[in-house]
Order: structure tokens, then C-alpha cells, then sequence
């Protein structure tokens, strides 16, 4: 499993870091900042899972 | 009649958000519209307005700001003489702003607001907290709404702005002014000139005696391109920290009060889980979204078989989208550890509240402090509790017992 941000639909809810700090986290203004580029462990997949569901602006994809 | 006055015949063709039961519990009216044959309603009350209930509708117009701009974004028309005057031009940037200048308005106040930045901010909340709550402790009794919820953010501002918080009382009458008694233009007016009076003269002082660093003093100094940002538009994010970050914050953090003061199991779910404080926060705040911001459409258009004409307004309901059952299972439950939660009471798109997480900080520490300090409490008598709406919903009298 990997993410993907689009951050130009990206608008700092934060939302995805409340669900896997571990995974994303802010830029310097409050954006998300993704943490884990590569393959993202199998233990987090669930919290991945969870931000990629509750982004408003849809902005998450994860690829498998 | 006034418009509040007349019985409201059709909610759908028909609604008034300043009547008593809209104000107090609007949540049956918005499901009364949205499980209507239209769920985007009208009314011809104040002046017009479409009301969106459904999630996917509030979302596709947030969305779309050249359509929907944020030229107006009170649920009202603008106070009579707001378009005169010297302080004309002072808005309240980013939210009263269109893009391009949208952008850098915005810009420009983020990293204030980033989580790591507002972070120092909970020390100093929670010694607020603790502050307000030794003044009632002993007593057994205390208004949750007016002793406590309402000190809390007026009070982070101010400390924020680097202003002194003896002008707590005025800020909080001036917000009130601004947003919850916008029936009353006079009172509206008076309350916006007071806050742009004050802030010229805090920038006044500041030029002439600079000092070292307080936000208005960073907001002075930035710069756009080469110049110094215009006096209008440090005047008008001041105002917009007032109306923006103090009645919404208090109202979220009174609901919440009245909510546990309800709910001893979720009291108790809480002490024995503390790991569930992110996602009990991001659900209390989408079902007692308290914020419900406008548009004003910019062309002709039909949208969702609605003829929306330029110029009309678009009430952007939050608290409604929130409790859509197309999008949330059980909506009108408080699942505190609900597991997917795309709420939208920060709104959504390019207008979403810059200061959510210094919100939500403020929210999970004074509900932190109090469930800390008094456990277990409960409404005196619910049909006491009294309530502001239209812009902003949440608990003005809320008396609990200890
Ligand atoms: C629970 C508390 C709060 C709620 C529910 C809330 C809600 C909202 C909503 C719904 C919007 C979107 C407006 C629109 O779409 O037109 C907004 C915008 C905004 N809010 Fe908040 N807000 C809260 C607290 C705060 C605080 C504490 C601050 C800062 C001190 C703040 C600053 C802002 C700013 C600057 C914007 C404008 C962003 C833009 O237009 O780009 N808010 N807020
Ligand atoms: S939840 Fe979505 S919009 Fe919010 S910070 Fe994360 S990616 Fe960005």
C-alpha cells in the first residue's frame, strides 16, 4: 500500500493526521505533509484507511 | 408584521432561521427540508435565500467559488451603511474574500495556525480553564454557557493579538453584536465600528512604540510583493479573529458542555478511554456544528433544478450537511469513535476554517479540564437552557449542578 496527496484539493483539515499521525502530518502552513512515501506497513493500513475516509476534500488515494 | 413575526406557512418555500424553533433545535427543520421534494429550500424572508440541506449539495457549492463567491457571508444583508463611510473597504480577509486575493489573504495568516504552532497555546488554556473553574468549584452550581464555555476563547485571542484581556467584556459584546443579533442592523453597525475603531488605535500604538512581537505587530510588518500589506487589511483580519474565532468556539465548546452535562456514559467512555479525545472531538463537532456561513451567486444558474438568479444567497448549512444520512450512518447519534467522519463544520474547500485547529485544541482542553475537575454533573432543568442561531447555534444559559 502506498498514498497519494493531492494538494491542491488538500485544505488542512487535518483530518488524516488525527487518523494516522504516523502517516501524515503538517507543512508549515497546516497542510498535509505525507511521512511515509514508500510502502506503507501492513500495521497502519487500517489508520490509512481511516484518514483516506475521513478527508473532506477527498484529497487522499491509496494505491495497492 | 417584521419577518420574524409572521408564522411560517411551508418550511420548504418558506423557512425562517431566526424563529424560535429554528433557533433552539433547527435539526428536525433540517431534516423536515432535506427528506423534502426540495431539498435546497427558499425563502423570501431578509431579503431571499436558498437553504441546501444536503451534504453532497453544501460540499459541490462550497466547491465552487467562482459560482458561489464570498462577497457576503452573513446569513443577512449587510447592516445599512456598511457599504459607506471610511471603513468601507475593511472585510474580514480570507473569509469576505474572492480569489486571486484570496489566496494571499489567506496565505499570509496560516502558519500561525498550523498544529504546531498553536500547540503552545494549551498551557495557557488549560491554566484558563482551571482558572474559571476554581471561581464556581465550590458553589455546586454554575451556568456552563456563560461561566465557563464563554471566557475561554475571547480570552486565547486576546492573548494571541497581544491585546489586553480587560477588554474581554467589550470583544464578547461587539461579537455578539456582529453575529448573533444580526436582526438588529443598527446594533450590527455600532458593533463593527467599534471593533475597527479599537484595532486602528491598537495599531497606532504600535507605530509609534513598536513592539517586539505580537500578531498585529507580524501583520503590520508583512509584506506582499515588495510592500507593506495595506492598513485595511490588518484592520480586517483583526476583525475577522473576533467574529471568526470567538462565538463559534464558545458555541462548540457550550454545546459540548450541554451534551456531557446529558450524557453520563459518554463521561464515563472518555476517563476510561482518553485515546478516543481526536475522533470524540471531530464528532462532537459534526453533530453540533455551530457555524452556518452564506454565498452570494455570482450569475444565473440552475443548479441542482434550482433557478438561482445573480445576487441571491445561499445559506451554507454545515449543521445540516453534517447530519445527512446519505452520508453518515446514524446521524443524529454521537458515536464517539466513529470511524469514518467527513464532517464539514470547518466548511470545505478553499474557504475552510484556517483556525480549526486552534479550535479544536480549545474544545478537547476545556472539556479536558472540566470532565477532570467535576465529573459528574447534570442539567438543572433543561427547559431552561436558552440558545442562539442563525450564524452561530450553541447554549447562552446552560445551568448545571455539581
Ligand atoms: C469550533 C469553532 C469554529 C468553527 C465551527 C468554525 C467554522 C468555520 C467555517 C464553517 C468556516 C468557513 C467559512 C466559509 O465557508 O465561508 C470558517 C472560516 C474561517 N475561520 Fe473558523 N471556525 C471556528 C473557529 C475558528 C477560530 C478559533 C479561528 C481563528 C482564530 C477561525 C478562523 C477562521 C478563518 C480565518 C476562516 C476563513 C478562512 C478562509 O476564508 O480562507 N475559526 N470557520
Ligand atoms: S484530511 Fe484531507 S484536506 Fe485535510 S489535511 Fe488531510 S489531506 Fe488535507
Amino acid at each position: 500500500m502506498k498514498v497519494l496527496l493531492d494538494y491542491d484539493s488538500c485544505h488542512g483539515h487535518q483530518m488524516c493526521a488525527i487518523a494516522a499521525p504516523e502517516v501524515f502530518g503538517s507543512d508549515e502552513i497546516g497542510n498535509a505533509k505525507v511521512l511515509i512515501t514508500g510502502e506503507i506497513p501492513a500495521a497502519l493500513h487500517i489508520k490509512v484507511r481511516r484518514a483516506e475516509s475521513n478527508c473532506p476534500e477527498r484529497a487522499i488515494t491509496i494505491i495497492e | 408584521m417584521t419577518d420574524t413575526q409572521k408564522p411560517v406557512t411551508d418550511i420548504t418555500t418558506d423557512y425562517d432561521i431566526f424563529a424560535p424553533d429554528f433557533i433552539n433545535n433547527p435539526y428536525p427543520r433540517y431534516t423536515e427540508i432535506r427528506e423534502s421534494k426540495c431539498p435546497i429550500a427558499h425563502t423570501e424572508r431578509y431579503e431571499g435565500s436558498w437553504l441546501p440541506t444536503r451534504y453532497d449539495d453544501v460540499v459541490a457549492i462550497a466547491q465552487e467559488y467562482e459560482t458561489f463567491t464570498s462577497r457576503q457571508i452573513l446569513v443577512m444583508p449587510p447592516a445599512n451603511g456598511r457599504s459607506e463611510g471610511p471603513y468601507a473597504a475593511v472585510g474580514a480577509p480570507p473569509i469576505t474574500s474572492d480569489p486571486p486575493d484570496h489566496h494571499w489573504h489567506r496565505r499570509l495568516i496560516l502558519p500561525v495556525f498550523a498544529p504546531q504552532a498553536v500547540a503552545q497555546y494549551e498551557p495557557g488554556t488549560r491554566d484558563l480553564c482551571n482558572a474559571l473553574i476554581d471561581e464556581f468549584i465550590d458553589k455546586g452550581v454554575a451556568d456552563a454557557a456563560s461561566d465557563y464555555a464563554q471566557h475561554i476563547p475571547v480570552r486565547v485571542i486576546s492573548k494571541m493579538l497581544g491585546v489586553p484581556l480587560t477588554m474581554e467584556d467589550e470583544f464578547t459584546d461587539w461579537v455578539r453584536g456582529a453575529l448573533e443579533n444580526i436582526t438588529d442592523s443598527e446594533r450590527r453597525m455600532k458593533s463593527f465600528r467599534s471593533i475597527v475603531e479599537y484595532f486602528i488605535g491598537e495599531v497606532q500604538s504600535r507605530a509609534a512604540n513598536p513592539r517586539e512581537d505580537d500578531f498585529i505587530t507580524q501583520l503590520m510588518n508583512t509584506e506582499v510583493e515588495g510592500k507593506k500589506v495595506p492598513i485595511e487589511y490588518v484592520l480586517g483580519v483583526c476583525n475577522l479573529m473576533l467574529v471568526a474565532g470567538i462565538d463559534t468556539t464558545w458555541s462548540a465548546i457550550g454545546s459540548c458542555m450541554w451534551h456531557m452535562a446529558q450524557h453520563p456514559e459518554h463521561r464515563k467512555q472518555l476517563r476510561e478511554h482518553p485515546d478516543l479525545w481526536p475522533t470524540a472531538v471531530e464528532e462532537l463537532l459534526r453533530v453540533y456544528a455551530p457555524v452556518t456561513m452564506a454565498r452570494i451567486v455570482d450569475h444565473d444558474i440552475e443548479f441542482q433544478g434550482c433557478p438561482m438568479k445573480a445576487g441571491d444567497r445561499v445559506l451554507m448549512a454545515f449543521p445540516a450537511a453534517n447530519r445527512d444520512p446519505r452520508q453518515f450512518e446514524n446521524p443524529d447519534e454521537v458515536i464517539l469513535d466513529r470511524q469514518n467522519n467527513r464532517h464539514v463544520a470547518f466548511g470545505s474547500g478553499i474557504h475552510r476554517c484556517a483556525g480549526s485547529n486552534l479550535a479544536r485544541l480549545e474544545l478537547r482542553v476545556a472539556l479536558q479540564t472540566w470532565l477532570e475537575r467535576i465529573p459528574e454533573f447534570e442539567l438543572i432543568d433543561p427547559s431552561s437552557v436558552t440558545w442562539a442561531g442563525g450564524q452561530v447555534h450553541g447554549p447562552r444559559k446552560c445551568m448545571v449542578k455539581f
